[in-house]
């Protein structure tokens, strides 16, 4: 689905701090990293602020978490620094998920090669704020080029009161889990762990960790320069602030684009150059997100009110247009079958369950399952729902039933032997007649 | 308070024992997993869910006394 890597691109050009680009505010268009100094004219210097300052100012900014879950950050890091304050060795480390296993996505690492300094200037402010006494950068073994940027960018930056260090974990969907995460900081193997205890209660060192995703902390520095209320001028009272946006499939310039929350899907795509060719649906949310119909998702903003009226969360911030003459279906099937086969093996019903769905989701778009087996699908689709110790199954359920969903006819059209991208001039699922205006 | 039912589907290995025990609360999967129907135990089932508990031959299967985190 997602034919060329992303390319690196972003939304107007002007300077300053009122409306966008916010995080990619000093972007070179080479993609070439913002020096520590560079980073200092566009941002100003780190602030220092009291104790408790910043999370008060994050509760009131409303920021989520841009790692998938939507987490409120700020209640996150009260909580984190109050189980640093009751506990003996009080909070082990800030840690940056910088896994970003997510195919569809690259924003992380976007801001890992081109704009380290905010996510790291983040991650020292949150450990400020919690009592962490180490910052730990996680990134993806296979991503070299934010691994070199980001120890570059360390060094650049001089001494700061609590240390930063960059670690590598592995590749794999399942890695970037934040239970995961923590296991392999500990020494263990990157594989999610039964929780509770989650890991603001017992992380890494067995100790109260604060861990979020890059972007979050990204947004954090900014908050903390220019405040809560500048952060809510920009999107709506329950989204606000802006968001960074992987947008790939038939737009004429895929990338990562920093938009506002309540900007309609519309001008969403515009922004990514516009569709190339008659699209049917959007996958939001990426791999664990939700298919769309283009004629719905079209008519919505960028906003989780409009986006949970549909069904679907902006999950990692990925939006992926299918071109009308692919097959949804085999497409679907093609990421049941890579998720499945992400499982991390060590539950019984992620293995089996997930396992289970992507062979009958074959069956489907290869036109030979039954009616009894479309039925069984839907079974296991709800059965594996909370199952295993890490979200990954409901994931794959969200995906494989909004995929269920909307591409029903394409389902009976391959039961009979035909496809439907392979009519000509049939646009699937686009508006017939009855278009936005 | 209540009472809830949970399993560590990382240390469960299928037995099944516990749907055996508590057939109006679990129940399985076309694999032999057990899926927690009803989470929160009435007290009458109380004692066998403490059986079910410790009968687990890998202690996959955790009861809960309050609602302090289950995500
Ligand atoms: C299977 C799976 C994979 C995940 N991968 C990532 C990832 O690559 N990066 C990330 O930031 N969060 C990932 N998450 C979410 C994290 O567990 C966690 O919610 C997040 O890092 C918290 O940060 P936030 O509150 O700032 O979003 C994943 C979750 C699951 C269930
Ligand atoms: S639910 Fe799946 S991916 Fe998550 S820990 Fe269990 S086996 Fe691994």
């Amino acid at each position: 689905m997602t034919e060329s890597r992303p390319r690196v691109a972003r939304t107007g050009s002007r300077p300053g701090h009122a409306g966008l680009p916010r995080l990619l505010a000093g972007l070179h268009s080479s993609g070439q990293v913002l020096s520590a100094l560079d980073h200092e004219r566009v941002h100003g210097p780190l602030p220092a602020l009291r104790g408790g300052e910043l999370i008060e100012m994050v509760q009131r900014s409303g920021l989520r978490g841009r790692g998938g879950a939507d987490f409120p950050v700020g209640r996150k890091l009260r909580t984190v620094a109050a189980m640093g304050g009751s506990s003996r060795g009080g909070v082990s480390a800030v840690v940056v998920n910088g896994s970003e296993t997510e195919p569809a996505s690259s924003k992380d690492r976007l801001l890992f090669t081109a704009l380290p300094h905010l996510v790291l200037d983040g991650a020292l402010l949150a450990a400020y704020a919690v009592g962490a006494r180490e910052v730990i950068v996680n990134v993806n073994e296979s991503a070299e080029g934010s691994l070199r940027v980001l120890e570059g960018a360390i060094a650049d930056r001089g001494d700061s009161r609590v240390p930063i260090r960059v670690v590598t974990g592995p590749d794999g969907y399942v890695a970037g889990e934040e239970s995961a995460v923590i296991h392999r900081l500990n020494g263990g193997r990157p594989l999610p762990t039964f929780v509770p205890p989650r890991p603001f209660q017992r992380g890494y060192r067995g100790r109260p960790t604060l861990i979020n995703n890059a972007e979050t902390l990204a947004q954090i520095a900014l908050i903390a320069r220019f405040g809560d209320q500048w952060f809510r001028e920009l999107g709506t009272s329950a989204d606000p602030g802006s968001v960074l946006v992987t947008i790939s499939g038939a737009v004429a310039t895929p990338g990562v684009y920093e938009l506002e929350f309540g900007t309609p899907i519309q001008d969403l795509l515009a922004a990514a150059g516009g569709l190339t060719e008659r699209v049917q649906a959007l996958l939001i949310g990426g791999y664990f997100g939700t298919w769309v119909e283009y004629s719905r998702a079209a008519q919505v903003r960028l906003a989780r009110t409009d986006l949970r009226a549909m069904g679907a969360t902006l999950g990692s911030g990925v939006v992926i247009a299918l071109r009308a003459s692919a097959c949804g279906l085999t497409e679907s099937a093609r990421v049941v079958r890579y998720l499945a086969g992400e499982s991390s093996g060590q539950c019984g019903p992620c293995v089996h369950g997930l396992a289970g769905i992507s062979a009958l989701f074959d069956a489907l778009a290869g036109g030979t399952a039954s009616e009894r087996e479309r039925l069984t699908l839907e079974r296991w689709i709800a059965e594996v729902r909370g199952r295993g110790a890490c979200h990954h199954p409901d994931g794959v359920a969200r995906f494989a039933q909004s995929a269920l969903q909307i591409f029903e006819e394409d389902v009976q059209e391959h039961r009979l032997g035909r496809c439907m991208a392979r009519r000509v001039g049939v646009p699937v699922g686009a508006p017939s007649g009855s278009s936005a205006s | 308070m209540s009472t809830r039912l949970r399993v560590n589907p990382i240390a469960c290995e299928g037995h099944g024992l516990c749907a055996e025990l508590l057939p109006e609360l679990i129940r399985l999967d076309d694999w032999g997993y057990p899926i927690i129907e009803e989470a929160e135990v009435p007290d009458e089932l109380l004692d066998l869910a403490y059986r079910a508990v410790d009968t687990c031959p890998t202690l996959a299967l955790v009861l809960d006394e309050d609602n302090l985190d289950r995500g």
